[in-house]
């Protein structure tokens, strides 16, 4: 009888661990990035077949995509430059160039100088306040020197909002009491920023407190 | 004749009414089994073929979640960074670190780099991340102090129960879209207030009933419902 009982709760037992099958939890389908047995480079994720397009990756704007016409850089936007496009190439260039760049784009970022053989430019030399648009795109999108390309990391018209925006710093860096509007008064001091520390790359402009409005930025 | 002593009547009542409690802390133990690291692996940091530390290269080299997760912001995946990306900077830095061999070897051989998945649902699950980055929930939220983390563990559970909790109120949870990749980001406190279109928030549950109004979310019911994420 003692036996008995335990052998059938042995068998119950047993029928539980059946329910452990992990079918459900890993389906025979790919999640993005998943290894593949299937194919020898073992990736999931497959390059399009040499000489095909896919849909929409046609660049039949050559300007856009290259930033030349022939063979010469253009020194022009493909696109009208407005507000949201500045604010949009000012977020990319604080998260993709501003490590090596720096934030002002003097070339002091902080990345470099763990070891770097050389520090990248200054933005704001004659050489580079000159040079046109385009040429930065190529630089973006093939690199430079040491400098590495971005071309996976950012798509072209991000590109193009990096480079509006390094335009508008080269201006501002360069700008003399000439450029302010009359009647516009020029901030003697610089707004206070609160370090965003990590992750994020948009300064926080520090409330004064609770209650009182703060004050915009100039 | 009597083979039982008396006092074992109060023995087997006392055992009846233990019995309960023997239950019930099976139950719990089961409840609390269940939600432990052994089940679900928060907090326990796996191996890596190479030692990436978001420590460092967050917290320390201040590079941004989108300088390697390229895609969090516009697909359901976050992207994990091919070699490539580690290689802007290190064909330059600590070319000759042992550490670093696995991640020149795989740019030389062309071999992806096989990094061990931390934080994964079972398939019958959906999730998305653009739609949890737009709507101002913020990478620590779901993945705690990354920038704290020499080794990557995942912070939450995972479970059913840790995603309905914030999908029945996800005013307890959100901050303005501009501070989701903030590692540092501090509830809105009266010593601390949050700023949003220029307006200062001193508590988290007035800041999150506007911002779900301002980022257009849905009513729980909504996001509540089986097949939002068993699709
Ligand atoms: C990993 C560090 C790093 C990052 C990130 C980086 N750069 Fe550079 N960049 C450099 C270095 C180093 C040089 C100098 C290259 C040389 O002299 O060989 C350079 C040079 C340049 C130049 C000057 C070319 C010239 O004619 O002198 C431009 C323009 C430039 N970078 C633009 C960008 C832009 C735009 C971004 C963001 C999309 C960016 N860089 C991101 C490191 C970086
Ligand atoms: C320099 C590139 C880089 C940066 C910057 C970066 N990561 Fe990562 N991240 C990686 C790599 C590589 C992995 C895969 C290895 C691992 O899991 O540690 C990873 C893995 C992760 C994972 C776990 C993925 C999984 O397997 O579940 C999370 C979560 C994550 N990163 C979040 C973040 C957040 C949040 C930030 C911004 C604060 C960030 N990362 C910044 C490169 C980066
Ligand atoms: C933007 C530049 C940059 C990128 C991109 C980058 N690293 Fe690094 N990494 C660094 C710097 C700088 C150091 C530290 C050098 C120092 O502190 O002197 C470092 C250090 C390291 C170290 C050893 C030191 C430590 O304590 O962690 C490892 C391992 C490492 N990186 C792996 C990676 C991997 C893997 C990737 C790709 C996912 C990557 N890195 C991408 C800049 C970068
Ligand atoms: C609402 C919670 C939540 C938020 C917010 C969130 N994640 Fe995730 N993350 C997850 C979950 C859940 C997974 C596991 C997904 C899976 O297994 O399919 C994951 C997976 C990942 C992965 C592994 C690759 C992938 O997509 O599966 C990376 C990398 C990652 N997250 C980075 C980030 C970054 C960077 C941010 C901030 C911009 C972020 N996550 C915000 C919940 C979140
Ligand atoms: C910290 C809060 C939070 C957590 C944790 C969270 N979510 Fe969400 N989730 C949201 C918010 C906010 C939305 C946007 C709702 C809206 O658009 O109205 C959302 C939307 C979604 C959507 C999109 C619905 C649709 O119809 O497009 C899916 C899918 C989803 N969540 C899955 C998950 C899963 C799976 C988990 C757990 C692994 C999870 N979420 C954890 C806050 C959260
Ligand atoms: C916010 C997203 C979300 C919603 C809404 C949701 N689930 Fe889930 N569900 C999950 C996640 C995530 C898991 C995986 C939990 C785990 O891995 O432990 C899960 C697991 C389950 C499981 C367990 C399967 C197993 O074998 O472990 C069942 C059953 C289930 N859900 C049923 C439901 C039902 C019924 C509803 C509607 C009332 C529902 N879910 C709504 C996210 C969700």
């Amino acid at each position: 009888m003692r036996n008995c009982r335990k052998i059938s709760l042995l068998g119950a037992l047993m029928l539980l661990l059946a329910g452990c099958r992990q079918d459900m939890h890993d389906q025979p389908r790919f999640k993005p990035l998943a290894e593949s047995d299937f194919y020898a480079d073992l990736r999931s994720a497959r390059t399009p077949v040499e000489g095909t397009v896919a849909r929409g990756q046609l660049h039949e704007d050559t300007y856009f995509y290259t930033g030349k016409i022939g063979n010469n850089p253009g020194d022009f936007m493909p696109f009208p430059v407005t507000e949201e496009v500045l604010a949009r190439g000012r977020e990319r260039f604080d998260i993709f160039c501003a490590p090596c760049h720096s934030r002002l784009g003097d070339g002091n970022g902080f990345v470099p100088s763990r070891g770097f053989p050389r520090k990248p430019p200054s933005y704001h030399s004659e050489r580079l306040r000159k040079a046109p648009l385009g040429y930065f795109f190529d630089v973006i999108s093939n690199g430079f020197g040491i400098m590495p390309d971005y071309a996976s990391q950012i798509p072209a018209r991000d590109r193009w909002c990096i480079i509006a925006y390094v335009r508008a710093l080269q201006l501002s860096q360069n700008a003399t009491m000439a450029d302010v509007p009359s009647g516009e008064k020029v901030p003697s001091e610089l707004p206070r920023f609160e370090e965003p520390g990590s992750g994020a790359t948009l300064p926080v402009v520090e409330p004064k407190s609770a209650n009182s409005a703060p004050e915009e930025p100039k | 004749m009597q083979i039982f002593h008396r006092s074992t009547n109060t023995i087997s009542r006392a055992t009846i009414f233990g019995a309960v409690f023997v239950v019930a802390a099976l139950f719990w133990v089961a409840a609390t089994v269940q939600r432990s690291p052994y089940v679900t692996y928060a907090g326990v940091a796996r191996p890596q073929p190479a030692p990436f530390s978001h420590q460092h290269h967050v917290a320390g080299l201040g590079i941004d979640c989108r300088y390697c997760h390229t895609s969090v912001e516009t697909s359901s995946f976050a992207g994990i960074p091919p070699t490539k990306t580690c290689m802007n900077c290190h064909s330059q830095i600590w070319t000759n670190a042992a550490m670093l061999e696995p991640v020149r070897e795989s740019y030389r051989s062309g071999k992806s780099l096989v990094w061990n998945r931390v934080n994964d649902l079972p398939d019958f699950v959906y999730f998305n991340h653009s739609i949890h980055i737009n709507k101002g929930v913020g990478c620590n939220t779901c993945h705690g102090p990354v920038d704290r983390m020499p080794l990557m563990y995942n912070y939450a559970s995972l479970q059913m129960e840790w995603c309905l909790d914030c999908h029945r109120a996800p005013e307890k949870y959100l901050r303005p879209r501009e501070q989701v990749f903030n590692m540092r980001y501090q509830e809105p406190s009266s010593s601390q207030p949050v700023l949003v279109d220029g307006q200062p928030y001193t508590d988290q549950l007035s800041l999150g009933m506007d911002l779900v109004k301002k980022y257009k979310l849905r009513t729980a019911t909504d996001i509540m419902s089986c097949s939002t994420c068993h699709r």
